[in-house]
């Protein structure tokens, strides 16, 4: 297949098992899982509230600026946020360990 | 005119409209015609020979994701209904994040071309690829739907063709022109006309926004209180489109399940992954296309309003188009006849493109995964007639698209978008999620959640209030409702989860080592497809 072709050389299930790439599998993991399930909380919070909490949602706090329009900005502002904090920790934590094993991965098998 | 005239007070003028649009077709083409030059081989023409920078992929990426459903829809959405119409956008965004985390570089370094290559890694070749190739076709059929019925609506505003047979004409042009695109430039020429697309659109959605605001001070909270005295309803407050009943409630939590995770199952964005070198690159198309998005969409939270409060609620709802007028009809208010002209061209344009978009994904997955891998056993030694396939599918989709749209007119194409978004949700997204993080995850478990999961949903489509039995039904004189959701997101969705699990429990297949190679190679991008150098 396509996909496998190159693949008889490295031992994968050796690599999967290697300390390095538990770190790296920890780090994915421990920081996109969480925060997913915040994101999706803090949502699933602001469509609950649009849904079925019309009356706080229309308060008004200035000029013509209710709270519902505050909410919804906000999910713009975390949705950058969350964006930004990913791409750091990307680059900090995932990104040099990952090539570190993809050159030994590459480095030994050809 | 004379109807136009009446409705809105705006005067078309057709010939402007016209000969903007020619030019931007003039000049996409000359591009596309220059980019096939370069895609000789399979890689070019499914992927761009994966030589797109990050940036240039993330611009592509909001091409492709700002479709008309964002720009006519949404606008006029806000336009109409207010605060419900913007609930849209934030679904739309937001979604972005399942994306960015959890899916971008962990496909694009499993994968060559299409969604099958990455579900199919671990599992049985013939079936999955099949399954992901009929998931690939329904998503973008719906979203095809959606795009036509605009292109028909904006038509009917710009031209004044209010005869069917005139419009479903003009549906056939876009078809021909889209086909074209694809046909000649494959993925190359579609990115570039997806960036210039996306750069129009952004611009010009940039330039009414200042304008709107500029006319009321940069005030936006007197933009927002002369939008609530000219619609004489809470435009601010949500629930004006949802919040009438227990049913339209939920059927307003079950459209946000769809949106926040349908997007990542779209097809179409995807394969986009594919056309940068690496998952880094990936990453930041996703960035880029998470930030021009966001952008954007706060650009429709203020034509929304500055339509409702400019031209006003009734005018929109009487337009040729409807709803989806509303952002060419403020266009006319700002700047006459030329502004509406521009912009009309522009969400023109979008739409061209992004059916553009969906027919390369659509043909690309027939070809690289039923005719290559199911058909052909994966034992195509002549790539060339692999390519040959997927430009005969093109040509396939083309017509199918053009007959759906002529159905589709006159549904509001937000609203629709969304039901493609509902099918992504089910019929995709749970199958990329086990497979990238789930061990014991089978064949067994995929198929039953793909199939599963699509079955249930278009079937409950079928049966919900937004196919018969409501005056505002695709069929308005047929009868058979008992599902009472428009979007059947809240069960299709957690159904396709379900099944998955116990597709996966009830098999005994399980391999590990295949696992171990794909979590590997996911996560350091080792022996991922590398760029095509020409």
């Amino acid at each position: 297949m396509s996909t496998t072709e190159q693949t008889r050389g490295p031992d994968w299930s050796a690599v999967e098992q290697s300390a390095d790439f538990a770190v790296l599998r920890r780090r994915l993991r421990g920081f996109v899982f969480p925060m997913t399930a915040a994101f999706l909380v803090w949502y699933l919070l602001y469509v609950l509230l649009s849904d079925y909490a019309h009356g706080f949602m229309s308060t008004k706090v200035f000029g013509n600026i209710n709270i519902g329009l505050i909410f919804g900005l906000l999910q713009f502002v975390s949705t950058f946020v969350i964006t930004w904090l990913y791409v750091r920790y990307a680059n900090r934590k995932l990104d040099p360990i990952a090539d570190k094993i993809r050159a030994e991965i590459e480095g030994g098998a050809k | 005119m004379i109807n136009l005239a009446q409705s809105s007070g705006a005067e078309a003028n057709p010939v402007l409209n016209i000969s903007i649009f020619a030019v931007f077709v003039a000049v996409t083409l000359y591009i596309v015609f220059r980019a096939s030059r370069t895609s000789k081989t399979a890689v070019d023409y499914y992927a761009a020979g994966h030589s797109f920078t990050g940036a240039q992929n993330g611009i592509a990426i909001s091409g492709d994701y700002l479709s008309a459903a964002s720009f006519l829809g949404i606008a006029g959405a806000i336009a109409v209904f207010g605060y419900d119409g913007f609930l849209f956008s934030i679904g739309f965004l937001v979604a972005w994040l399942i994306a960015l985390l959890l899916v971008a570089e962990l496909l694009r370094n499993t994968g060559r071309y299409t969604l099958g290559d990455v579900l199919s890694f671990r599992m049985r070749q013939r079936p999955m690829r099949a399954a992901a190739s009929v998931s690939t076709l329904a998503v973008s059929f719906f979203y095809l739907l959606a795009q036509m019925a605009g292109a028909g609506g904006l038509v009917a505003l710009l031209l004044d063709v209010t005869g069917k047979g005139a419009q479903a004409l003009v549906i056939a042009v876009v078809g021909i022109i889209m086909i074209t695109y694809v046909v000649i430039g494959g993925m190359r020429g579609t990115t570039w006309v997806q960036i210039i697309k996306a750069t129009l659109l952004i611009t010009g959605a940039l330039v009414m926004t200042v304008w709107v605001l500029g006319k009321f001070g940069l005030n936006l909270s007197s933009l927002l209180g002369d939008a609530v005295t000219q619609a004489k309803s809470p435009v601010l407050d949500p629930g004006l489109q949802y919040g009438a009943t227990g049913t339209s409630k939920l059927d307003f939590v079950s459209l946000s399940i769809a949106l926040v995770l349908g997007t990542a199952g779209l097809p179409h964005i995807l394969m986009r992954f594919y056309t940068v070198p690496s998952a880094k690159e990936a990453r930041r198309s996703v960035v880029w296309a998470i930030a021009l998005i966001g952008i954007f969409y706060l650009f429709t939270l203020v034509l929304g309003y500055g339509a409702g409060a400019l031209v006003g609620k009734s005018v929109i709802n009487a337009a040729p188009g409807g709803q989806n007028s509303a952002a060419p009809l403020l266009a006319y208010e700002l700047g006459g006849t030329v502004l509406l002209g521009l912009i009309s061209a522009v969400a023109f344009a979008t739409i061209l493109a992004v059916v553009a978009g969906l027919t390369i994904t659509a043909s690309a997955s027939f070809a690289h995964d039923i005719y290559a891998n199911v058909i052909k056993k994966g034992e195509v030694d002549d790539k060339a007639q692999e390519v040959r396939v997927a430009r005969i599918t093109a040509f396939v989709i083309g017509a199918l698209a053009i007959g759906g749209g002529i159905l589709a007119l006159g549904q509001n194409i937000a609203f629709l978008v969304a039901l493609a978004f509902a099918v992504a949700a089910s019929a995709n997204l749970p199958t990329i999620v086990y497979s990238l993080f789930w061990k014991r995850f089978n064949t067994s478990g995929a198929l039953w959640s793909m199939y599963g999961g699509l079955i249930i949903c278009i079937g409950l489509i079928i049966f919900s209030p937004a196919v018969s039995g409501k005056s505002t039904s695709m069929l308005k004189n047929a009868d058979f409702d008992f599902f009472p959701l428009a979007n059947p997101g809240i069960v299709s969705i957690p159904a396709a989860f379900l099944l998955g699990w116990l597709g996966t429990v009830l098999s005994k297949e399980r391999n590990d080592a295949k696992y171990a190679e794909m979590e590997v190679r996911a996560l350091t991008g080792a022996h991922a497809e590398k760029a095509v150098v020409h």
